[in-house]
């Protein structure tokens, strides 16, 4: 039997392009169906009534949502190139972490870059502080997973490429190089991976609809 | 005769009592090993300590429960969770794991009897979703209910929780646990219900699980409170009623004093 695999998901969200950057990692076929934001399909609304959001993985007619809900099924269903370690407490280490950037580093980037004034500089101080703690549980590896892209390298995608586009987009500084070396230096080996690069938005389109979507954040930095 | 597993043991041919002497050391021996290999660091009135209590009794792990004062939190637990700063935490072979759901699943993964979680991916999934679901939006719907002042606000939030019940209702119906037949990960993370929200109803003068219309996840909660190893460690009411108490009057009055 045919496996139906399809992904419903935003050409610009980091959530539903780490699936997409799985799938290809895995070499799994899919079929992509693009949402609209502004007028949400049928078949989102239907396969993910709770949250309404992309991403959306559909398998054989099994549907799931959360992002990294659906990284872990896939890496459960299809085996090859793991994702994920086995040892259970290198295993529960990758889950804790994914975890934490999921929970708190999109909103303070995004505070960081929307706020003003004291309200900016705090936000600032606390996005400086998380991207400490990744800089610090890096160590001497090349990828959080060790020598292969694992969990937490697909979760950080964030601050391997959108990061960036968000500083450029808000004229915000916030991942500087004397600071976070190694960070630094794990975002330019993940962008190069191929799976990966294949499934990065376009930069200047990307740019172009944060500010025309929320305005152009202030010049200084 | 000797114990499987205990290195030790080399008979010693003197008298049988003092070779029974030495079974007994030798049994006890291993057994403080075995406790002091599983430390818990948590609180009792804490529904995500809690959860992984029933998981370690459920599976007949052996712990030592290590008590955290949140409002002087000890260097042991700045030391093992200096990211969050947060029970719980728990440590195995010294080594910590933290965030409940986490924990959770590091516990089905390393003793393997009784199992939590199910063996299909797909539902596997489905659990961890609808813990995530559980976690994120019902406690804190309820909770809202529970601390917001009478009022409009109040009316809507409990409409709001009401109808979050009312999709977890929909998970249990036809079920006697989330698990199936037997408690599962899901189960403990919707553990909550049986004390916490009935202690969030008390303290915030509302009724949210009302059993005429969730009588599917009204029937669970009762058969939650009665396994005899949820039972056998779950904190008495009027210790969640105070803690929700002190909990709840702060928040009001956070609310009255911001500008």
């Amino acid at each position: 039997m045919a496996e139906e695999v399809l992904l419903f998901g935003f050409w610009g969200s980091p959530f539903s392009r780490r699936v997409e950057m799985v799938l290809k990692l895995k070499g799994i076929e899919y079929k992509y169906i693009d949402e609209d934001f502004s007028n949400k399909s049928p078949s989102l609304l239907k396969y993910n009534p709770i949250h309404k959001k992309v991403p959306v993985f559909v398998h054989n007619g099994k549907h799931l949502a959360e992002s990294l809900v659906i990284l872990e099924y896939i890496d459960e269903t299809w085996k090859d190139h793991p994702i994920l370690p086995k040892d259970p407490y290198k295993i529960a280490n990758a889950r804790f972490w994914a975890k934490f950037i999921d929970e708190k580093y999109l909103s303070a980037i995004w505070k960081s870059c929307t706020s003003e004034g004291k309200e900016r500089e705090k936000a600032v101080e606390e996005t400086s502080e998380l991207l400490q703690f990744l800089e610090n549980e890096l160590k001497e590896q090349k990828y959080f997973g060790g020598e292969t892209l694992g969990l937490v390298d697909i979760a950080a995608n964030i601050i391997g490429y959108w990061l960036e586009i968000f500083e450029e987009a808000f004229g915000v500084e916030l991942l500087r190089k004397e600071k976070f070396p190694k960070l630094c230096n794990w975002a330019n080996e993940f962008v190069s991976v191929s799976a990966i690069k294949e499934n990065l938005p376009p930069r200047d389109k990307l740019i172009a609809f944060l500010r025309n979507r929320f305005g152009v954040g202030n010049a200084s930095k | 005769m000797f114990l499987a597993g205990s290195k030790s043991c080399k008979p010693i041919y003197i008298n049988t009592r003092y070779r029974l002497h030495i079974i007994d050391f030798d049994l006890r021996f291993s057994k403080f090993i075995r406790m002091a290999e599983v430390k818990l660091i948590g609180t009792t009135q804490s529904l995500n300590c809690i959860r992984i209590e029933w998981a370690l009794k459920l599976k007949g792990v052996e712990y030592e429960l290590i008590e955290e004062d949140l409002l002087n939190k000890s260097p042991l637990l700045l030391k093992y969770n200096p990211v969050h700063k947060k029970v719980p935490v728990l440590l195995h072979h010294g080594k910590p794991i933290a965030e409940s759901h986490v924990i959770l699943e590091y516990i089905d993964e390393t003793w393997k009897n009784n199992p939590l979680l199910p063996e299909d991916p797909y539902e596997r999934s489905m659990a961890r979703f609808w813990a995530k679901f559980s976690d994120e939006k019902c406690i804190f719907g309820a909770y809202e209910a529970a601390w917001l002042e009478e009022g409009e606000e109040k009316q809507k939030a409990i409409q709001s929780a009401q109808e979050l019940l009312a999709i977890l209702e929909k998970q249990i119906e036809g079920k006697k646990y989330f698990g199936g037949e037997v408690i599962g990960f899901l189960d403990l993370v919707v553990g909550w219900i049986p004390r916490w929200l009935n202690a969030m109803e008390e303290v915030g003068g509302i009724k949210l699980l009302d059993a005429e219309r969730f009588p599917s996840l009204h029937e669970w909660s009762q058969n939650f409170i009665a396994n005899p190893v949820i039972k056998e460690r779950i904190p008495p009411q009027e210790t969640i009623v105070n803690y929700f108490n002190f909990g709840i009057s702060y928040r009001r009055s956070l609310a009255v004093a911001k500008p």
